[in-house]
């Protein structure tokens, strides 16, 4: 140790008992896997077990009150620590917490012992959280999903495909009566859903009363055209619980079968809002507003894939979970791991897909990803392929920006991902004759034509910044 | 959306963009040998011939049945339409000659001939087919019809499906669903009625619309003694036993003997004298005091026969 | 109108070669396939009247194809939809659901309003077939 770089008074954890590299880890233990980056001259396994502690029972000295506790128990323990394939001064330290440091059924409370503190710490240049492993005695103090994958799907009559979605855009200016206009077109013309964005809430040009007013007109023409059931995610997300309540109460009187919240309100608002949506037989969508500046950097944050589990815990129905092949960030690798992560019941560990640790969530229903950003119609072929079947396909731009208008934007979407499947079912190699496919489906709907010559061509090419380490991530698309 | 083929309409091409497949010109030549060898049928009907002991008429229906099936094929693609062959057939024969071991094979034969899109065998009887009361029969029976689909249906002693002294007897109904079925869905499955001959010549005589619609009739004789004694022979070996040579005799008289009994079912009968014998067998080796080798574990003496009944 | 319930409202309507290679997909993965029928297609119209059990242990979708023309037959004026059920853990719910018949003239819906409080108002779907009694109502 380079006791020069350590003023006095700094105990090494790692004496204090916080590593413990004989340590197996129970059933029933929290686990976590943070990448750390020590400060130069630091030992990683000092860094690992400072992590260790200062997320669990220490402070920076020795206190005697520790002694009237049996502190053993609430010392998180780090029991590994490897250094980064190819990424110098970079280590995962695996820390095991045990159950008792957690209340029951509180992210609030799992977030502020896990990464309340620690990330501020001096001795780490960064620090970041890439995942964690919530045993199932744990996994069944929360509530889940207000509805799940299943019930969303018996709710809605809709099987087989993944679900259709547009954000109405512009994001702003709107009025309400504009705004309920680009609802009735996009769902007439197709979509199951179309969404607020994340900052229409109720601001000057649109209050949130006269939105939802008109949202439902729109919603309820487009039922009554169709003879499908359709939505609109009405965004409750607002200052105060009371708002938010007021909002979503008005939202289910007017027959609306779901609300939206934005990740910014906060877990505890979070876990209030499910609990809600289940009482009152509402889905629940939730915008992940804000998790890029703590989610994207690869050596400092918390990964998407733990706010993934946090959220399936706290029970949204729907969350934003990338795209893979859109404008926002998302390499394909990392997520299939977030998509495993919402929508399966068991999930092994995969160092290829970023997932440290095999994850049970004990029946828990899955929430549905939702793909949105950047893509159309001409990616069908590659968004069945990379996201699967269930998940909510969000055609914003590919939608109302259709030549020849919303709805037509939207039948465009839908003929894309029909024939898609239909083709997939038949047993073709869809994703090879993805191109093929739409153009033959185009061959009956115009549609479907004018949207593949308008925007055929659109790729987003970039290098992702969040990546795992184990695989080189060219994938060809 | 216009021109969209409606619903009900079982349409040629199910996909539009694929044209159908031009018929050859007529001065075309095909290799049939290569045809032949392109189908594999010839591995299910070698197989056939060696795992299956005399049969000799039966088999080479079978493979007339394979030839004509092979060459209209090949006729199709010349473009002469001589309709979809009727394969509806009846197995005649006493129990335990074959005829449900044949039949598997045949739906094997059939599918890679292309004329079953599975190759599975569906075997029932009377009680998979008929219910207890109004109401249940016909959907017992459709049930089993499109279980078999894609492959071979086979009604064990079809004849039960007919009570001539019970005209409300519901085995009536499933007669009429089944030649519905053999009649509308042929492309769909293959029907194999099975029996002894007297009955099922009784059979088709009161039901001809079931005999109109049957194609094929083959006959399994009764085995011969010595193709007994090689059935039984390959029965021992596939389970490791052999026969001293002294039990040789023994066992060739015990076949005699048994063929001339009533109830006499042919290789199901050589099997359980089998088993009875390997039962003795055992209870004589734990009955004899000390050690066993390998040869007593595997050889069946004259006793473990001459125990049967049948030397009474 | 159109009524776009359903995997695959929004293509032509399948043949029964294409309903039979979307069976086949549904056996392969062990799922049992169902045949339903209705005439009132609300769309929280959760139960049309089923056209006998689920099928289980087919081979081959010829089976299913027999019920959907049997079912046709019987009921030429009514929707009728196949249904495919997973029966796996986890999941045990429908896994695909098409329409393979519809009316040869699909009236609609009418969108009811009543006009309530500040400026509220309550919407009702109502399926123009059910203004006349069952059994007559696409004929």
């Amino acid at each position: 140790m380079s006791a020069g770089r350590w003023s006095a008074g700094v105990i090494p954890y790692a004496e204090m008992g916080y590593w413990r590299p004989d340590y197996r880890p129970k059933d029933s233990d929290v686990l976590a896997a943070f990448r750390i980056t020590p400060q130069p001259g630091v030992p990683p396994e000092e860094a690992g077990a400072a992590v260790a502690g200062e997320s669990s029972t220490a402070t920076w000295t020795v206190v005697w009150t520790d002694r009237l506790t049996s502190y053993e128990n609430y010392q998180a323990k780090c029991y590994r620590v490897e250094a980064v394939p190819g990424s110098e001064g970079q280590f995962i330290a695996s820390i095991a917490y045990d159950l008792d440091l957690f209340e029951e059924g509180s992210i609030a409370n799992l977030t502020s012992s896990i990464i309340g503190n620690v990330f501020g710490f001096k001795a780490l240049r960064a620090l970041r959280l890439e995942d964690m492993r919530i045993p199932p005695h744990y996994v069944k103090t929360f509530q889940g999903p207000a509805h799940g994958i299943v019930m969303e799907r018996e709710y809605l009559g809709k099987f087989g495909r993944p679900l259709l979605g547009a954000t109405v855009k512009p994001k702003l200016g709107l009025s309400a009566r504009n705004y309920g206009r680009v609802v009735y077109e996009a769902l007439r013309g197709g979509l199951d859903f179309t969404k607020d964005d994340e900052n229409i809430n109720s601001q000057p040009f649109m209050r949130w009363r006269d939105r939802f007013l008109y949202c439902m007109e729109g919603v309820n023409r487009a039922v009554a055209a169709t003879g499908e059931v359709k939505g609109h995610y009405l965004n409750v997300t607002a200052a105060t619980m009371e708002d938010m309540y007021e909002r979503a109460e008005f939202a289910r009187d007017l027959g609306s079968v779901i609300v939206m919240i934005d990740l910014t309100v906060g877990y505890t608002a979070i876990q209030s809002m499910a609990r809600w949506a289940r009482a009152n037989g509402m889905l629940l969508h939730l915008h992940r507003a804000g998790h890029s500046t703590y989610t994207r950097q690869k050596t400092h944050g918390v990964s998407f894939r733990v706010i993934a589990k946090w959220m399936r815990l706290a029970g949204v129905d729907h969350i934003h979970a990338g795209t893979v092949v859109g404008k926002l960030e998302g390499d394909p690798h990392s997520v299939a791991g977030f998509y495993d992560t919402l929508r399966l019941d068991r999930i092994a560990a995969d160092p290829v897909k970023g997932l440290y640790f095999d994850q049970d969530w004990a029946s828990m229903p899955g929430t549905m990803p939702v793909a949105s950003g950047g893509i159309h119609a001409g990616q069908m072929h590659q968004l069945l392929h990379h996201l699967g079947e269930d998940v909510v396909l969000q055609f914003g731009g590919g939608t109302i920006g259709h030549p020849m208008g919303i709805a037509a934007g939207a039948a465009a979407n839908r003929v894309a991902l029909e024939a898609m499947i239909k083709a997939r079912n038949e047993g073709r190699d869809f994703l090879a004759e993805g191109p093929d496919i739409l153009r033959a489906a185009a061959r009956h709907s115009r549609e479907l034509e004018v949207a593949l010559s308008t925007w055929g061509d659109v790729t987003f090419s970039y290098e992702s910044t969040d990546t795992p380490d184990v695989v080189e991530t060219h994938v060809s698309l | 959306m216009t021109g969209r083929p409606a619903f009900g309409m079982r349409s040629a091409d199910s996909s539009a963009d694929e044209t159908p497949a031009e018929p050859l010109p007529p001065d075309a030549r095909v290799d049939l040998a290569r045809e032949r060898a392109e189908s594999q049928a010839d591995e299910v009907l070698d197989s056939l011939d060696r795992d299956l002991v005399g049969l000799a008429p039966v088999k080479t229906r079978v493979r007339e049945i394979a030839a004509l099936l092979l060459v209209d094929r090949v006729r199709a693609r010349f473009g002469i339409d001589s309709g979809r062959p009727n394969l509806h057939m009846c197995f005649t024969g006493s129990p335990g000659t074959g005829k449900t071991t044949v039949a598997v094979r045949l739906a094997e034969l059939l599918h890679r001939l292309g004329y079953v899109r599975k190759g599975h065998l569906v075997p029932v009887t009377r009680d998979d087919l008929v219910g207890q009361y109004v109401g249940h029969t016909a959907p017992k029976t459709k049930e089993v019809l499109k279980r078999a689909m894609g492959g071979v249906l086979f009604i064990d002693e079809a004849y039960y499906l007919y009570r001539a002294e019970n005209e409300r007897d519901y085995g009536q109904e499933a007669i009429e669903i089944l030649l519905q079925v053999m009649e509308n869905q042929r492309d769909d499955l293959v029907v194999v009625l099975a029996g002894y001959k007297d009955r099922m010549d009784a059979f088709f005589a009161s039901n001809p619309g079931m005999s109109s619609r049957i194609a094929h009739h083959i006959d399994f004789p009764d085995y011969e003694p010595a193709e007994l004694e090689e059935i039984g022979r390959l029965m021992m070996a596939r389970e490791g036993y052999r026969l001293a040579p002294e039990t040789v005799p023994v066992f060739r008289d015990y076949l005699r003997r048994r063929r001339a009994r009533p109830r006499f079912a042919n290789a199901r009968s050589v099997r359980n004298a089998i088993e009875r014998a390997r039962l003795r067998h055992a209870s004589r080796l734990l009955a004899a005091p000390g050690e066993v080798d390998l040869a007593a574990l595997t050889t069946l003496l004259p006793e473990d026969f001459l125990a049967s009944r049948v030397f009474e | 109108m159109r009524v776009t319930q359903g995997t695959f409202s929004h293509l032509p309507d399948l043949t029964d070669d294409e309903i039979a290679a979307q069976v086949a997909y549904a056996l392969e993965r062990g799922w049992p396939c169902s045949v339903e029928f209705t005439d009132d297609p609300h769309p929280r119209n959760a139960y049309w009247e089923m056209w006998g059990l689920p099928m289980f242990d087919l081979a081959d979708p010829a089976g299913v194809l027999y019920e959907v023309n049997e079912c046709r037959r019987a009921y030429p004026g009514h929707y009728v939809r196949v249904n495919a059920y997973d029966a796996g853990y986890g999941r045990q719910t429908t896994a695909l659901q098409f329409i393979v018949q519809r009316p040869a003239v699909e009236p609609g819906f009418r969108l009811d309003r009543e006009e309530t409080s500040d400026r509220r108002v309550r919407y009702r779907i109502h399926p123009y077939a059910l203004d006349r009694p069952q059994g007559e109502r696409y004929t």
